[in-house]
């Protein structure tokens, strides 16, 4: 049985994928019967590359891909290498696991907020220091080159990569590899980028893969803070799929074929970048070097990661300000009056969609993660490295979800499932379970293979063994990577809204419904409890093992939490 | 024994004839005794745009009601975008499921009703044997059975009536000196000239954005009788270029200069709430005055019409062709034309989106419960509504926003 786990979970996780991306390309290319495509054809991608600003939009979405996973990781490793022992580093990487938890859509509201011309910021510094009454006409958010998008995705993304980065260090012993580089002569920051980077940066090679993906394609955040003449290609085409004009579809279905292929070029241009970066930076790193930059990089190091976490703490700020909020005139620093009313009427509504959402939250997480162990389990009974075939395990988060999902749905339907609950959790697990894994994957393996060996030689089976030593030596990671999975599966819109049909309420569908309709205090109240909901899960998993008297410091640290959902 | 009845019917229908395994035929709507018979137990999935707490408080209430008097179970999905559900209908289609589609009954109506008219996806004719269909005089009101100029031929029930409104705030920049707000378009430019910045519109292609389009171009060109026909019988180019030189005029004197626009109508409101704006337009005539009851806007917000009239028009239900539950959305659109439901729905406590009843010829008692009096300050004047300019045939509606598109959609 346990060897069949790892063709299972592959299938389960690559197969949907393929079907909902058949389901994609054969409209693109003019197949649709429904519609009366009977024919194959280029008419599609004609009327595609006719659309005003095509080309602007994939640039855009080819650049955010770029640019995005650039920044935050050059923000997470500076502020690695620049010594991690202050009390600010300290309290920086505190704020982490929070940050984290954030839905994309919350804190991407809370940021076009703080940043707007009549926003958070403005506002506290107006009249008194900017002298103005009324709000600058200045365009911020929503900037035609993205910037704003890009800062969004950064702040989201930087703590994921961080968590990873400093889930890979533990195994790196870093102080060993900087003292010897200090005894060498190299200064601090100088020292541990030549010495600990290199063996760092291909155990976190897959996460940044996974921002590239996420940032080139998502609908989220671009709705919000993203360009609107043109907006990102992802946005294009969710409203191309969603035009009144039924014929639209055919150009949508092409366009969700190029976006892949943006994703793609975006991976590609990156992937060809290491190579690059890793021929130039060969004589820097070997040159002997021992000081010029030292300084430059490490005040970089020092600033650009805590100003960057002081930011979303500031736009959280103003989220829970606004859902307290009165009538607020601009330049005023607060609302005239603060109120429950916006809570009040939201807790009516809260009861079901709150159910529904843990309801499918553990339940596509308690798949997730037995599935996991079973893979895991059975690379280790039969002492094999990992299968190299579990990079498949990623494709649901390097494909773009709006290239798949809308032909997933097609595929579902021709086989007789219509939209149910089961959909909706099935569909979670294709994004939950690779970050389970992520999560898991390496304290696992990391486990002292001793303990095992000794509870076998007193004579208990390998089945005993694995419930009564290995799980419970593995409880805090385990709760980890069961709190990421629920993150992750609250984050959810997308596949929640095209496999549930909108029937199947979650908090996070509310949110974006809600958002549609332009009401800041209420979207705020959404956006409190949807990022507060994991935050409960994060909370527990940090608790709970202590409490239950187990033991893994070492995994406890390995593993952490990842969110991209 | 529910489980067991359908046990049965699962095998008399696998036994019968294969005429008796195709789908249950279609309750007849002129038999309406039947068709409540059909409806009682049935779980209704209305889905209807989400994106508005008032909208969704009333159709909790509709939601309760129908549960209580008829039996039915009517399940609110909340959509931000009624094209999703269109594309929905279209997917289960594509796939070949007639009979058991995941959708009962839907709020829409002008392009959304022509494109799915045009692809065979609703079901119908049933608005005009509702019982309570009449109550709308359609013969006097020619507006609830034409939708965008086409016939709705019984495919959709009309709900509730919409209208462009402007308001503006009267203590911000642009009116705080007492200057009347823009009765015209043309007035609107001059305003904009001397107030830079304080106004805009939604970005094509949203809704609200492109009923400014078709409002602007209604006052500008001279070529009415164009608008009403397909757009493909009229010379597009000449009818709608007095539109682009009035916006190539007015897009530099916009919020952020026309280099951006606010993606949706609510978003307007939102600008107009953090004073980046001093003048804004809604489709829904209260939206003003319930936004300063919640806070959203300052109380010193004033809607009004323009001169010349606005575009307005009906907002429709309609049920797809494939629904399993068409007995309970008939049942449930039937509810929602009932003196009472609209009633409530016109209430400004409640949603305040107006009735499209004719509330004169009602009976007595049922004309009383239109009459909630209303003193807000933020409401439209009385009688602001007598000038309805109807919508243009909805092929119009797309030609304007790939022209738009083309001259504006990348900056």
């Amino acid at each position: 049985m346990l060897r069949l786990a790892p063709v299972l979970v592959i299938g389960l996780l690559t197969l949907p994928v393929a079907a909902g991306l058949a389901m994609i390309v054969l409209p693109a290319f003019g197949y649709l019967p429904a519609l009366g495509g009977n024919a194959f054809g280029l008419a599609p991608w004609r009327e595609l590359f006719g659309q005003p600003g095509l080309g602007r939009s994939a640039a855009l979405s080819l650049a955010s891909g770029l640019v995005t996973p650039a920044v935050a990781l050059a923000a997470v490793v500076l502020f690695l290498a620049a010594g991690q022992n202050g009390r600010l580093a300290r309290s920086v990487r505190r704020l982490v696991s929070p940050l984290l938890a954030v839905p994309h859509a919350a804190l991407g509201f809370g940021l076009a907020f703080l940043i707007a011309p009549s926003g958070l910021a403005m506002r506290l510094a107006s009249p008194w220091l900017t002298g103005a009454s009324q709000p600058p006409d200045a365009l911020i958010v929503n900037d035609p080159l993205g910037f704003a998008l890009m800062a969004g995705l950064i702040l989201k993304e930087m703590p994921f990569l961080l968590l990873m980065s400093l889930a890979a260090l533990e195994r790196l012993r870093p102080e060993k590899r900087v003292e010897i580089a200090r005894a060498l002569g190299y200064a601090p920051t100088l020292g541990w980028l030549k010495t600990v980077l290199p063996a760092l940066y291909p155990l976190i090679r897959l996460p940044v893969y996974a921002v590239i993906a996420y940032a080139s394609a998502n609908v989220d955040m671009a709705l919000i803070l993203g360009p609107t003449l043109p907006p990102t290609l992802a946005v294009s085409i969710l409203e191309w799929f969603n035009d009144p004009d039924l014929s639209q579809r055919f150009m949508a279905s092409a366009a969700a074929v190029l976006q892949l292929g943006v994703t793609l070029s975006a991976l590609g241009i990156w992937w060809l970048g290491e190579r690059l970066a890793a021929r130039l930076l060969r004589p820097w790193l070997t040159g002997g070097g021992r000081r010029r930059g030292e300084r430059t990089l490490r005040a970089i190091g020092r600033v650009g990661l805590s100003g960057a976490s002081l930011a979303a703490v500031a736009a959280l700020a103003g989220l829970v300000l606004f859902s307290f909020a009165g009538y607020w005139r601009f330049p005023e620093a607060l609302p005239q009056a603060l109120t429950l009313d916006h809570w009040r009427r939201f807790t009516p509504m809260l009861g079901e969609a709150l159910s529904r959402t843990a309801v499918i939250a553990l339940a596509a997480t308690l798949v997730a993660t037995l599935l996991v162990l079973a893979v895991l389990e059975n690379e280790h009974r039969r002492n094999i490295r990992p299968w190299r075939a579990l990079w498949l395990l990623y494709v649901p988060l390097l494909v773009p979800q709006i290239a798949f999902l809308f032909g997933l749905v097609v595929a579902a339907e021709s086989v007789g499932i219509g939209p149910n609950l089961g959909l909706v959790i099935a569909g979670h697990l294709l994004f939950v379970l690779p970050y389970v894994y992520l999560s898991l994957a390496e304290a696992y393996r990391r486990l002292d293979p001793r303990w095992l060996e000794i509870a076998r030689t007193l004579g208990v089976s390998r089945n005993a063994a694995f419930w009564r030593v290995r799980l419970p030596l593995l409880a805090a990671p385990l709760a980890t990577a069961f709190a990421v999975g629920l993150a992750i599966s609250i984050g959810q819109y997308l596949p929640t809204r095209l496999l549930g049909a909108g029937r199947v309420e979650t908090v996070t569908t509310e949110a974006v419904a809600l958002a549609s309709g332009g009401n800041r205090r209420l979207i705020s109240v959404w956006a409190l409890v949807q990022a507060a909901l994991p935050l409960v899960g994060f909370t527990l998993a940090a608790v709970l093992p202590g409490r239950l008297g187990a033991t893994g410091r070492t995994a406890q640290t390995v593993t952490k939490e990842a969110t991209l959902g | 024994m529910p489980h067991r009845l359908l046990f049965t019917a699962g095998v008399l229908t696998a036994l019968s004839l294969p005429a008796f395994a195709a789908a249950p035929p279609a309750p007849d709507p002129d038999s309406w005794s039947a068709v409540l018979e059909r409806a009682a137990g049935q779980t209704v999935y209305w889905n209807a745009w989400g994106g508005d707490s008032r909208v969704n408080r009333y159709i909790d209430w509709v939601a309760e009601q129908m549960q209580a008097r008829f039996d039915v179970d009517v399940e609110h999905v909340k959509l931000e975008d009624t094209g999703s559900a269109v594309a929905r209908v279209l997917a289960e289609k594509q796939a070949g499921n007639e009979a058991d589609g995941s959708i009962d009954a839907l709020w829409l109506n002008g392009e959304n009703f022509a494109a799915m008219r045009e692809s065979d996806l609703l079901f119908g004719p049933f608005a005009e044997s509702l019982p309570h269909f009449a109550l709308t005089r359609p013969a006097n009101n020619p507006e609830v059975v034409t939708d965008f100029t086409l016939p709705t031929d019984g495919f959709e029930s009309p709900w509730g009536k919409a209208q462009i409104t402007f308001y503006h705030d009267s203590e911000a920049p642009g009116f705080s000196a007492g200057r009347t707000p823009p009765g015209s378009m043309n007035e609107l430019l001059a305003w904009a000239r001397d107030n830079p910045g304080r106004f805009t519109y939604p970005r094509i292609p949203d809704f609200t954005g492109s009923t400014f389009l078709k409002q602007a171009l209604i006052e500008l060109t001279g070529r009415d009788e164009a608008l009403y026909q397909p757009v493909a019988q009229s010379d597009f180019d000449s009818v709608t270029a007095p539109l682009w030189d009035y916006l190539d005029a007015l897009h530099p004197h916009l919020w952020r200069q026309g280099q951006s626009f606010p993606a949706s109508g609510p978003r307007l409101r939102t600008l107009m709430s953090d004073g980046e704006l001093s003048l804004a337009f809604s489709f829904y005539p209260t939206d003003a005055a319930v936004a300063v009851k919640e806070y959203q806007l300052p109380p010193s917000v004033r809607s009004y019409v323009l001169d010349g009239g606005t575009l307005g028009n009906v907002h429709f239900i309609a049920i797809p062709y494939n629904s399993p539950h068409k007995a309970g959305a008939m049942a449930l659109a039937n509810f929602l034309l009932s003196p009472e439901a609209q009633a409530r729905k016109q209430s400004l406590d409640v949603w305040g989106d107006r009735t499209v009843l004719d509330v004169a010829r009602l009976s007595e008692d049922d004309r009383a419960l239109f009459d909630a009096p209303s003193d807000n300050p933020a409401l439209p004047p009385a009688g602001a509504f007598d000038n309805t300019l109807a919508e243009p045939h909805p092929s119009w509606t797309g030609a304007l926003q790939d022209a738009w598109l083309k001259r504006y959609g990348v900056n």
